[in-house]
């Protein structure tokens, strides 16, 4: 790709990262003790010149009138200890296999390039139906009872062909649960059809802020009450698509009562988007959403804006995520494979020596385990159980693992890892995300 | 249906595997650490007990004599939770008290894995009930079991047996040995079969006991075999060698044990981590699942890393023995299950003593002891390199020629 190439988004972050190494050189700043301020003014010039509004959506109304919320109810607990995938199960992941591998895997090196993902691509995944796995019936979802391990069962299958296309399709449907599981009769009356009729919306559960060590229990995004309105404001970071989000659901710190989640309509006033480019994910096309006192309705917020809800999204998000990692991490597995079994060096193939072959075992190793302890985690949900340690635990394991295993499966194809003719340096930068991403995915 | 949780039938017995590991291990677990070689006759009862347990049970011990497929398993036809997946649950509630004294259990032996895998009806009747111990490594051949030089004669009736055997576990305790060896030195790994010996056999000379770094309550006994003869009846499995299934035959016993001591190694890690989560809380140190693990102190962080770790242990290890009571070929998962949980037990044991600091190290603590106990379980029944091997092998669709 040369310079002339680069989209409008990246030249400027181009722009803005060569103006702020110049400046950082210079002791001047610090003695003034302006580095701070005029790194952020920096940051701000170049990205402003680029935010828009978000997109015009569709008018969301509501086609039925609900007493009460619907909800999937939880599943009955397991008698037995049990690793087959029940037969509605095998149908979803069969599928999606068979659609990442003809379809999410030979589109996704372009998606990569040109960061964004075809709308064939999307409608396509809208048409298998995966996105309403958390929609209750009443309202045209397909499960009658919690689909968490379904969940995880496609998000591995289509993140096999290819995490950041896998993100980018399956960000409507974390929406989609999130008002299914914890929305009012109201919200979900207005918002659920529009996720199982044709024309999916694009759709964002924002939780992640642009900052270090961030935390999503403890939000730098407020909501503040003004009569019966609530004001938003903050940033969220590292949202699929965003320049096309219809809906948002989003996270905010209530004053004097915790986080909580809020529908927005796209539209909003004081609602901007601008891009945020990543080191993968990019057919996602990653976008910072921005909120500057932003109003909305008393009915906004998710639900009841229970503590619990918030709390068992974000570890909901945490397998979804974790669930990505494992399809990419056996994709590595698949491509290292045949690669270092037909690459010789030393007049024999690389794999018969033992420092490649152990590589491989422990990229196998791992993958097992990340995906035994995602399905442990998605299975307690569906059946009603506590699942915040496992998630947590699937959690470290596949953003510790997850990234071992794509740093290997680069290192396994030596300089050939390093160049784009092959998938691995893209798994390399996608397997960092799952240590990263909060929200966004939801199981 | 997916489900990764123990099932409900098993809970009575991981609950009274618990109970037996601690009113009973742990209490005398320092005693046989410190008095190396002197036999734990406190297990002596409890061994009745849990013969009892067998006996009154259709799912398996808690011992290591439990595993055996086609056992008496329920579920529906396409799953199966049976003996092996009972077995590993009962071990790990065993180890999480005291592995050294779990190995040194009356009648649990290595050497009973290898006889319920693969005796047939007439040698169960025989050798069934008694305590045996398993005899393969060799000062010249490790994990190189292939390259023993113990061999066996047919003479007559009887096989005629010759060679040193080291690195017995409870080889002078128990009442059997099942001893490898070597029908023919130039056919290779197919010559290569197991023979029942019993101990107070005239040619079965007791070298020494070893001392070692930890497990100190079982005794590790190396032996001479001297003309030792044994009825031909004492070979287990076919006494013919069979180029073509190789090495198979003698190597299936560990398809079985491999989960067994991959659940001794994920009892040992919990033990350390339920204690130093413990001394962690009295330093006011809690473990946060919510929280991101590197927004909390860097105690917490290593912590929830190591119980990832062990998480990814412990259902690797459940898997491979849900496989083997499925009937389903697990010698990947097996050692899949083996690497991992060796690996993350000495980690963790290791990374639980760091954590608490002197109160870890020192020896009014176990956890210094867990550290030592750790070490064995990514060595014996197959060392860390060698399952990485297998699995590799696997992976990689390679023989053991083209993978050495």
């Amino acid at each position: 790709m040369n310079g002339n190439d680069k989209g409008v988004a990246e030249r400027s972050m181009g722009l803005g990262l060569r103006a702020l190494n110049w400046l950082a050189g210079k002791d001047l700043l610090d003695r003034i003790r302006a580095r701070k301020q005029v790194e952020r003014a920096l940051f701000r010039t170049t990205k402003n010149g680029f935010r828009t509004a978000t997109a015009a959506g569709r008018t969301f109304k509501a086609a039925q009138k609900l007493t009460r919320p619907a909800r999937q109810p939880a599943g009955k607990p397991r008698a037995l200890f049990d690793l087959t995938p029940d037969d509605e199960q095998q149908m979803f992941q069969e599928a999606v296999r068979d659609f990442a591998k003809a379809k999410v895997r030979p589109a996704a090196q372009q998606a990569d390039e040109e960061r964004a993902t075809p709308a064939e691509l999307l409608a396509q995944v809208d048409e298998l139906g995966v996105n309403t796995l958390g929609v209750p019936e009443e309202l045209g979802g397909v499960m009658h009872e919690q689909a968490a391990t379904t969940s995880v069962l496609v998000a591995e299958a289509l993140a096999h062909g290819d995490m950041g296309l896998a993100y980018a399709a399956l960000a409507p449907g974390a929406v989609a649960t999130a008002i299914g599981h914890w929305g009012s009769a109201e919200q979900e009356a207005a918002y659920l059809p529009a996720f199982s009729g044709e024309d999916v919306p694009a759709a964002a559960l924002a939780l992640l802020e642009p900052r270090p060590l961030f935390d999503p229990l403890k939000l730098e995004t407020k909501a503040r009450r003004d009569g019966e309105d609530w004001v938003l404001d903050g940033a969220k970071s590292l949202v699929a698509r965003a320049k096309d989000c219809e809906l948002f659901v989003v996270a905010a710190e209530v004053e004097d009562r915790g986080p909580a989640l809020f529908v927005i309509e796209s539209g909003a006033d004081g609602l901007e988007v601008e891009p945020e480019p990543a080191m993968g994910l990019r057919p996602a096309a990653t976008g910072r959403l921005l909120l500057e006192s932003v109003r909305l309705p008393a009915g906004a917020l998710l639900g009841d804006g229970e503590r619990e809800a918030y709390v068992e999204c974000v570890q909901g998000a945490r397998i979804a995520w974790s669930a990505l990692a494992v399809g990419t991490s056996q994709a590595v597995l698949d491509y290292v494979i045949p690669y270092v079994n037909e690459r010789t060096a030393f007049g024999e193939p690389v794999s018969n020596r033992q420092a490649v072959a152990f590589g491989v075992a422990d990229i196998g190793i791992e993958t097992d385990g990340m995906r035994l302890a995602t399905y442990r985690a998605a299975s307690r949900a569906d059946q009603g159980q506590e699942f915040g340690r496992e998630a947590a635990l699937a959690r470290r394991l596949c953003a510790a693992k997850g990234m071992k295993i794509g740093s290997e499966g680069v290192q396994l194809l030596g300089g050939h890892g390093f160049v784009k003719e092959h998938p691995v340096e893209r798994w390399y930068r996608d397997l960092r995300a799952a240590g990263v991403m909060e929200g966004a995915l939801l199981v | 249906m997916i489900n990764l949780e123990i099932p409900k039938k098993f809970k009575p017995l991981a609950s009274q595997a618990n109970q037996v590991a601690s009113e009973v291990f742990r209490p005398i677990s320092r005693k046989y650490d410190e008095a190396e070689h002197s036999y734990p006759k406190e297990l002596d009862m409890l061994a009745s007990l849990i013969d009892g347990m067998n006996e009154g049970s259709d799912i398996g011990g808690a011992g290591a004599a439990g595993v055996r497929r086609s056992s008496n398993d329920d579920g529906d036809e396409s799953n199966r939770n049976g003996s092996n997946l009972s077995t590993v649950l009962g071990i790990i509630e065993l180890c999480w008290g005291d592995v050294g004294l779990l190995l040194s259990m009356p009648r649990q032996g290595l050497g009973n894995s290898a006889i319920a895998s693969v005796a047939s009806e007439e040698q169960l009747e025989r050798y069934g009930g008694k305590w045996a111990a398993m005899a393969i490594t060799e000062p010249e051949a490790g994990s190189d079991s292939a390259s023993i030089r113990t061999t066996a004669e047919l003479d007559g009736d009887e096989y005629v047996l010759n060679g040193e055997k080291i690195f017995v576990t409870s080889g002078d305790r128990a009442e059997l040995i099942v001893v490898w060896a070597t029908l023919d030195r130039s056919k290779g790994r197919a010559a290569i079969k197991s023979f029942i010996v019993e101990r107070d056999n005239p040619g079965l000379k007791l070298d020494r006991l070893e001392h070692k770094l930890g497990i100190r309550a079982s005794d590790t006994a190396n032996f001479t075999l001297q003309d030792c003869r044994v009825p031909k009846e004492a070979l287990l499995g076919s006494p013919e060698i069979d180029v073509k299934q190789g090495f198979g035959g003698a190597m299936q016993t560990f398809d079985n044990t491999r989960p067994l001591v991959a659940a001794m190694a994920v009892g040992v890690a919990r033990a350390s981590l339920e204690r130093a989560r413990e001394l962690l809380a009295e330093a006011g140190v809690e473990i946060d699942y919510t929280a991101p693990a590197l927004s909390q102190p860097a105690a917490v962080a290593r912590f929830l890393e190591m119980e990832a770790d062990y998480e990814a242990a412990r259902l690797l290890t459940l898997h491979a023995a849900w496989m083997a009571d499925n009937s389903k070929p697990n010698s990947l998962q097996a050692s899949m299950a083996k690497a991992k949980a060796g690996r993350t037990c000495v980690d963790v044991a290791l990374g639980c003593v760091e954590l608490c600091g002197a109160a870890g190290y020192g020896e009014d603590e176990l956890l210094e002891k867990w550290a030592r106990d750790a070490k064995i379980l990514d060595i014996f029944e197959g060392t860390q390199q060698i399952q990485l091997l297998i699995v590799a092998r696997q992976l990689l669709g390679k023989s053991s020629t083209e993978l050495r």
